[in-house]
């Protein structure tokens, strides 16, 4: 065992399986902080080896391995200067005095100013050991967690669950310290059933084997690939006869991390339920199974949902079949109560509904869910223009029963079914099908990794709802503030931007924001609301950089697709060689501009007879011939790689003329000729935003 | 042979009865959940250790199937634990309890799954978890951290058994009516779920959802809302001053938490009864926790002023705080 390995345990009660990554990611950089700050080397100091830091976790255990962490702090040494040595020797003396020296071990320096006197005081670095104790306490608990409890009382600790055991270990020798009462020691805990409730640990692989030993699969890889191997294996063996293809898993990646951190030693196992359920749609059957019972679903080989399920157990198996039966039973209760309300549901038709919505409330200031649906309804025919490929009255019926679900008690049993519910009814009581999947689309996009609605009658629906709640909102002051969002606004803006991308529709985000008629203070937020919504999606989305966003909405922010279409464009032409440096180009334009008394001063074209022969006629006369050449055009990149041709002419322009010439028409045509084209080529984006490398 | 449902219950009171719990016997009030028992709501108050366990049947009117659902009850049974404070090794205890139910631990999947949780009308929360058997919920298990609006010094910890699917996973039965409620006898036969409480649920069904009257409903809720603030504010209103010594000892704040637990009640029917929006609900439900915040005051005002009252029975001995430490509060 290495002398100089530290390791942690902080043994605890179960904590939620979603917060345990985050805190790993805490754990570490706490560790690497205090590490650093006690100069033990954590971020790589001078002369001092680079700390490493690996972090693993169960649900009842937050780990952290060092294989290397420095026995001692450098010893320090530091030269303190003090009186010149041409003062009294009174000053020498309190100067000595002040740092608890003999004044015979001070000693002179030379500096650019004279000579003083001065102590080399040398400090030695304290041990590690020394170190730790007080370090650690302060790490654990310094891990911050979305909602924390105290557990010894109101004075005592707030960690996520209650701190049971502490292992800490550098060296091979405890670390000692105490939180909440339980001591730091070198014993670690198997796993509830299958391992023992303590065991003695001295190094870290041998605690990583003991844990092996004792039911606990520390590192989360590991799970994942033990879930997935079963999970693989539990299909192959499971092939209906003669089947040409595989049953496959349903991939989740969410899923399969939160089985992961709900498990010390996962074990997959397979279930089956009635084929009959299948009747039901796929969209609830699957909720139930990963939503409510956490188990991951399993296609047949025509990718249709089959009648078997994955489920992961916290055990080494299942030798008596009773777990797989209990989940089975868990599993075919929870069908039928999907069954009973998808049946009790069919006997009121969405459009029956429409009363009852009356006493759903949206917001008690802005009405019930029948006011919104009217309101959605009045804004999808406003809107239709917009849309110009959405049967309008498709969009409109869909708009009135969209919010109908709410009603239902499939959706009030599994609200994340909203919309999709009132699509899937819609469908069974023979609404048209663009009805019917503008309603099951309605809520869409609900994330930026969610597709949008599918139809253009969808997208009118989806783009109506979120616009008249925005507008609402905003307009009776409930606008989001830091991480504060109720009604989800963000969400809803980014999705009209996201829907506006992906169906390439040129509605002018003006117009948008203006159709429900928000108050004159909420139109002009939501301008800004959007427009950062906007700025987002082209950098985190699209992958633009930020420069390359900030030139574009420079120049026009209201309409999606075309902003993203100049974006792409200036993607494009931004490597060749011209580019940038015409950048530099408008700054130094828009710079001689400004101190001339701003653009504006200077409107209309140049008048060519002023223009001097060579460098400036020449300028202009290209320029021109560029601008009406592309004026019409929308093929952006070609506009932008035409711009940048132009840049020789510029630099000649620049080197050859001087701008502020002596005679006033002939500078005023200058500076008009160079106002001309700052307007003239800033149609796409406004280069000057550029930040040239 | 799988426990009958009423050996469940001896069984779990015998385990916790052995952990130094007083076994108490069901609260005559109506009440939505074990929590809201005066055992539980106002004992978990203050520094006073205690320990108890008490099967409680919890109406939720709202739930209710006219006795069609399988799994679905107007009121079902719960087994409440209070420890507090909850002791280091209650995981552990826990487990025992369901070991001692006859559950094999190697032979079932048990985890701990997040769930906090939260009764806005009680003004308390907790954080805890939902434990899982085999992927059936069968347990509530709460760190409480603040009951009536008070924060919770010490901490204890509350384990709400489900009894009806615990008898049911045991039985291996997939309608809770199906289980047998106590075990056949020398030729008596045994008695079903369905035969004990068929016809209770049938007829609250049918009285919750269509046949309580809506306006009765709403004065009886007037009526016991005015008696509790009446109370309230005799025993010196949100101040707390004016009652003190044996008047304050004698003052009937036990008969005030009755009139909460009423309005609880009757809300809860009126909500069933679809008599209350969205938006009243909020405004509602904000006028229980106001009374049951004033109760949980005053009843701590009441313990801490009392120096000469008995040691709340069962609590464990050598646990209790010193006198001094109850005045200094």
């Amino acid at each position: 065992m290495p002398s100089n390995e530290f390791f942690l345990e902080i043994g605890t009660e179960e904590i939620p399986d979603w917060m345990i990554e985050p805190a790993l990611d805490h754990l570490r950089r706490l560790l690497l902080e205090g590490f650093e700050k006690l100069r033990l080397g954590g971020g790589g100091q001078a002369g001092m080896p680079v700390t490493t830091v690996e972090t693993h976790a169960t649900p009842r255990r937050l780990a952290a391995y060092v294989p290397e962490l420095a026995d001692r702090q450098p010893d320090t040494e530091e030269l303190l200067t003090g009186p010149p040595k041409a003062a009294p020797p009174q000053a020498r003396e309190a100067f000595a005095r002040k740092l608890g020296v003999d004044p015979g071990k001070l000693s002179v320096t030379s500096t650019p100013k004279g000579e003083y006197w001065a102590f080399k005081r040398r400090e030695k670095g304290k041990k590690t050991t020394e170190l730790l104790p007080a370090l650690l306490p302060e790490v654990v608990l310094g891990i911050p967690f979305p909602k924390t409890m105290y557990w010894t009382g109101k004075n005592g600790p707030r960690f996520i669950r209650p701190i049971r055991s502490l292992l800490a270990l550098y060296g091979g020798r405890v670390v000692p310290f105490s939180i909440a009462g339980v001591k730091s020691g070198a014993y670690t805990f198997g796993h509830r059933v299958l391992g023992k409730p303590r065991i003695k640990v001295t190094g870290f692989q041998q605690f990583l084997e003991e844990l092996k030993n004792n039911g606990v699969v520390l590192k989360a890889a590991e799970r994942r690939e033990k879930i997935l191997a079963d999970a693989a294996r539990l299909l192959a063996a499971a092939q209906p006869e003669g089947s040409p293809r595989r049953r496959t898993l349903r991939e989740n990646p969410t899923l399969l991390n939160t089985l992961v951190y709900l498990t010390e030693f996962p074990t997959a196992d397979m279930g089956e339920f009635d084929p009959a359920y299948l009747e039901l749609p796929e969209e609830v059957l699957v909720t139930v199974m990963q939503h409510h019972q956490k188990y991951l679903s399993v296609s047949d080989a025509a990718g249709k949902l089959a009648p078997r399920f994955i489920f992961v157990m916290n055990l080494d198996g299942d030798s008596s079949g009773a777990i797989r039966h209990g989940n089975e039973r868990v599993l075919r209760a929870r069908f039928n109560d999907a069954r009973f309300f998808w049946e009790t549901d069919q006997k009121t038709p969405l459009g029956d509904r429409l009363p009852m919505l009356g006493h759903v409330t949206f917001q008690s200031q802005l009405g019930s869910y029948r006011q919104k649906a009217e309101r959605n309804v009045a804004l999808v025919r406003h809107l239709a223009a917009f849309v110009p490929q959405a049967p309008v009255e498709h969009a409109a019926r869909a708009a009135e029963l969209a919010k109908c679900d709410l009603t239902t008690e499939l959706v009030k049993e599994f609200t994340e079914l909203q919309g999709i519910v009132g699509g899937l009814y819609a469908r069974a009581q023979g609404e048209p099908a663009e009805v019917a999947d503008a309603i099951y689309d309605h809520y869409k996009p609900e994330s930026m990794e969610d597709r949008s609605p599918r139809t253009p009658a969808g997208a009118l629906v989806a783009l109506a709802d979120k616009l008249d709640t925005l507008a609402g909102c905003f307009s009776i002051g409930l606008k989001p503030s830091g991480s504060s969002d109720p009604f989800a606004l963000r969400r809803a803006a980014q999705g009209v931007v996201k829907i506006l991308a992906d169906h390439s529709l040129h509605a002018p985000l003006s117009e948008l924001i203006a159709a429900p008629q928000p108050s004159q203070a909420a139109a002009a937020q939501l301008k800004e609301f959007f427009l950062d919504r906007l700025r987002y999606y082209l950098r985190e989305v699209r992958g633009f950089r930020y420069d390359e966003v900030n030139a574009v909405l420079a120049v026009g922010a209201d309409d999606v697709p075309d902003a993203i279409a100049r974006c792409e464009a200036v993607r494009q032409v931004r490597p060749t060689s011209n580019f940038e440096p015409l950048s530099a180009a408008f700054k130094r334009i828009q710079n001689i501009l400004r101190k001339a008394g701003g653009v504006e001063q200077f409107r209309g074209d140049p008048e060519p007879s002023l223009l001097e022969a060579g460098a400036e006629a020449e300028l202009y006369a290209q320029a021109r011939r560029v601008f009406e050449e592309t004026k019409e055009s929308r093929d952006y990149e070609t506009i932008l790689r035409r711009t940048a041709e132009l840049r020789p002419a510029v630099d000649t322009f620049f080197d050859k003329v001087l701008v502020m010439a002596e005679e006033e028409r002939v500078r005023r045509n200058r500076l008009t000729l160079l106002a001309w084209l700052l307007r003239a080529f800033t149609r796409v984006a406004d280069f000057s935003e550029i930040v040239v490398s | 042979m799988a426990l009958s449902f009423q050996d469940l219950i001896f069984r779990l009171q015998e385990f916790w009865g052995r952990q130094g719990c007083v076994i108490q016997t069901p609260y005559d009030v109506e009440v939505g959940a074990g929590t809201m028992c005066p055992e539980t709501f106002l004992r978990v108050l203050g520094p006073q250790p205690y320990r108890v366990a008490y099967v409680q049947p919890s109406r939720r009117p709202a739930d209710g199937r006219y006795g069609d659902n399988p799994n679905r009850l107007f009121k079902h049974w719960q087994l409440q634990v209070i420890l507090k404070p909850s002791p280091p090794d209650i995981q552990d205890l826990y487990l025992k309890s369901l070991r001692h139910i006859g559950i094999d631990l190697r032979k079932h999947d048990i985890k701990f799954e997040e769930d906090n949780w939260e009764s806005p009308t009680l003004g308390a929360w907790g954080i805890g978890w939902q434990v899982m058997l085999d992927g059936l919920e069968i347990t509530q298990f709460t760190y409480f951290q603040q009951c009536g609006g008070i924060d919770l010094d010490p901490v204890p910890a509350e384990l709400t058994y489900g009894l009806e699917r615990i008898a049911a996973f045991l039985q291996d039965v997939d309608s809770v009516y199906d289980i047998a409620w106590n075990p056949p006898k020398r030729g008596a036969p045994s008695f079903s779920y369905r035969e004990v409480r068929h016809a209770d649920e049938l007829q609250f069904s049918v009285y919750n959802f269509e046949r309580a009257d809506v306006a009765t409903l709403w004065q009886l809720f007037e009526l016991h809302e005015k008696e509790c603030r009446r109370l309230l504010d005799e025993y010196g209103g949100t101040g707390l001053q004016p009652v003190d010594g044996e008047a304050k000892r004698r003052f009937p704040v036990l008969a005030a938490y009755d009139q909460v637990l009423k309005c609880s009640h009757l809300f809860n029917l009126l909500d069933s009864r679809g008599a209350i929006s969205v938006t009243e609900r909020v405004a509602v439900i904000g006028r229980v926790r106001e009374l049951a915040v004033g109760v949980a005051r005053a009843w701590l005002d009441q313990q801490c002023a009392d120096v000469r009252r008995p040691r709340p029975a069962g609590s464990p001995s050598g646990t209790s705080p010193s006198e001094e430490a109850v005045v200094a509060e």
